[in-house]
């Protein structure tokens, strides 16, 4: 197995996991985590609220840190681990979210955007590069496009000067055999590094980031102990073993990956992702993962089946950021129940 | 009795505000589109114009200073850039300029609640389709409610509507919807998102306002919403309220769906009608005004 490729590895615990913690993430806990991660010998590891720079909101969930100060903690525990947000463009502008993060020393941005959309980062993607910052374009719920789409969308994001692309299973709805396809088609046709970004509703974290890494990928995205989104993200934990028994060549130190791991149990014992009815259902609806919680929540204030709130919002094919539809669906359920119960 | 001369108007811009304008102003009886200007005459709006009998240009905005003793008022559907620079050319020329860019330049109009003011402007600003949407439901929350601390609203309009314009004017889209929210709710805080949804069939346009209010009155803000939906649905035939306010998790919410008229995109565009119709009742209002 000699001559594998060297693997980047993100770690993207404080992000991802800002879902997972509905946003609450504390200012210790970034330090003692960051420090973790640094040790590690992460390359990169990504800070922020879990829908990236100035997505704390009503809609999504507010931060209980301000953006600022979780990018500042958590860039005086770096040295040789690079700082890096996620950016949504719709969410974060260029005057306010960019040029701050930039102040406070972050070294890459993961520009975002639904899959089919890479025209939206133009100009975000751009911006940083024209800065000197590394910029990577993201494809998120990239399960909801075909690959030759993808494709079309990856050379948008590489023609505006992203530096990698990182397709992402947001609903966690991949099967490795699509990884296979998708990540295949776009490592064998760009010129840039390509990742995969994995969540595990269907238990499959793992196994599509092996995939993804067998056909091409360079990049994979983990999060200490599967803290992100609905069920979680690819463990680093496992990410690294497998990586090792794989031969892949990587900046890590597996044991340091291992307590890294340890102490995210602790620091975020209670919350850390488990497979549920409701992750399970948002994989199969292929509906974003970060929605399990406000779904619960609708469907407790309105008597309704957070199942059957899943399953519709997966047939209107929602995408990442329209939690308020959420409510809408919850109330339209409700009001057919009780007509159906009155009938 | 002799009908009063229609108020003479030129489109600046042929992308999909500005072509479902036209048609929404051909259909007016105090309007009249003196000329359709752009830079492609093979683009899909100018065609439509073309085949609609109405005069165009690709000379751009070139082409409505040859034309300027004829124009009485002009509508800017290009992009915030754009308009920046068009702004003097217009004010030179005299005319009354409708921003449909969300420039943030003139005066903010939004029908329903500050009409009235704007008519004796020379450059007024429709600013967004969502903050044509959400504003005047802010308003009528603040309206209802004396302790309002923060106002937040999210559109999603269909991938297939959102033009090139529309596309690298994001940051310029939330900048001025929160400008905007915050001047007409008197709220200092403020937060815009825009989502683009992909799906097939295309989704309809959809807004939803979240406000973070100290003890709300549910009941005051109910009537006031409905009354100024009713307002809103006077001259945006599409608007209409989905959720009814509530509170959900801390949070006073209210969603409204507004379809289009189909004019030039079919109805889930209900994006290009809510701003187009904003500037539609500015410009009738401004020509029967005139007229008197």
């Amino acid at each position: 197995m000699s001559g594998q490729p060297h693997i980047t590895v993100c770690d993207v615990t404080l992000r991802d996991g800002s879902h997972a913690y509905s946003h609450q993430i504390t200012v210790e806990q970034i330090r003692a985590y960051a420090t973790a991660a640094e040790k590690a010998g992460f390359p990169y590891l990504e800070v922020g609220h879990g829908n990236g720079l100035g997505a704390s909101s009503l809609q999504v969930g507010e931060s209980l840190v301000p953006e600022k100060e979780m990018l500042g903690a958590a860039k005086a525990c770096l040295r040789n681990t690079k700082l890096s947000v996620h950016v949504m463009p719709g969410f974060a502008t260029i005057k306010r979210e960019i040029v701050n993060a930039m102040e406070l020393g972050v070294d890459l941005f993961r520009i975002g955007c639904h899959c089919t959309e890479a025209d939206v980062t133009q100009r975000h993607i751009s911006y940083v590069r024209s800065t000197g910052r590394e910029a990577w374009g993201v494809l998120m719920m990239s399960h909801m496009a075909e690959k030759d789409v993808l494709l079309e969308e990856a050379k948008k994001l590489q023609s505006y000067g992203a530096q990698g692309v990182v397709l992402m299973d947001s609903a966690g709805a991949y099967f490795p055999r699509d990884v296979a396809e998708k990540v295949g088609l776009l490592a064998g046709k760009l010129a840039v590094p390509v990742g995969f970004h994995a969540h595990n509703n269907l238990g499959l974290s793992i196994a599509n980031s092996l995939s993804a890494l067998e056909h091409g990928a360079r990049i994979i995205d983990g999060t200490a102990k599967g803290f992100g989104a609905g069920a979680g993200n690819a463990p680093l934990e496992l990410l690294a073993a497998v990586l090792q028994v794989q031969s892949y060549p990587t900046s890590l130190d597996l044991y340091q990956v291992l307590d890294a791991a340890e102490l995210a149990a602790q620091l975020f014992a209670g919350s850390l992702p488990d497979s549920s009815a409701l992750t399970v259902v948002s994989g199969l609806a292929g509906v974003f993962s970060g929605y399990v919680k406000p779904v619960q929540r609708a469907a407790k204030l309105l008597g309704v089946d957070p199942r059957d709130i899943f399953f519709e919002l997966g047939r209107r094919k929602v995408v990442g950021g329209q939690e308020d539809l959420i409510i809408e669906v919850a109330t339209e359920l409700a009001r057919s129940h009780t007509k159906t119960v009155n009938r | 009795m002799v009908a009063p001369a229609k108020l003479k108007v030129a489109i600046l811009g042929t992308g999909n505000i500005g072509t479902d304008l036209l048609l929404k102003v051909l259909r007016s009886p105090v309007l009249e589109c003196r000329l359709f200007a752009g830079r492609n005459l093979s683009s899909p709006g100018m065609t439509k114009a073309s085949l609609l009998n109405v005069p165009v240009t690709a000379k751009g905005l070139a082409g409505i200073v040859e034309l300027q003793e004829e124009i009485e008022l002009v509508f800017d559907a290009t992009s915030a850039e754009s308009h920046v620079k068009h702004a003097a050319v217009f004010e030179k020329m005299q005319v009354v300029a409708v921003d449909l860019t969300p420039s943030n330049l003139g005066r903010m109009c939004v029908p329903a609640v500050n009409l009235e003011e704007c008519l004796g402007l020379k450059n007024v600003n429709m600013i967004s389709c969502g903050g044509q949407a959400s504003i005047p439901l802010a308003c009528a929350i603040a309206d209802a409610n004396p302790h309002v601390e923060y106002i937040e609203t999210v559109s999603s309009i269909a991938s297939r509507s959102a033009g090139p314009a529309t596309r690298i004017n994001l940051d310029e889209y939330l900048f001025t919807t929160e400008t905007g929210l915050r001047r007409f709710a008197g709220c200092g805080r403020t937060k815009a998102i825009l989502n683009l949804n992909p799906a097939q069939p295309c989704i309809h346009m959809q807004t939803t306002v979240l406000a973070k209010v100290t003890n709300p009155d549910l009941s005051a803000t109910r009537l006031a919403v409905k009354a100024m939906a009713a307002k809103i649905a006077g001259y945006v035939p599409g608007y209409q309220l989905l959720v009814e306010p509530m509170v959900e998790h801390g949070r006073l919410v209210v969603t409204v769906r507004v379809d289009g008229l189909g004019d030039y995109l079919p109805r889930y565009a209900g994006n290009l009608d809510i701003i187009n119709c904003a500037a539609l009742a500015f410009a009738e209002a401004y020509a029967r005004k005139k007229d008197c």
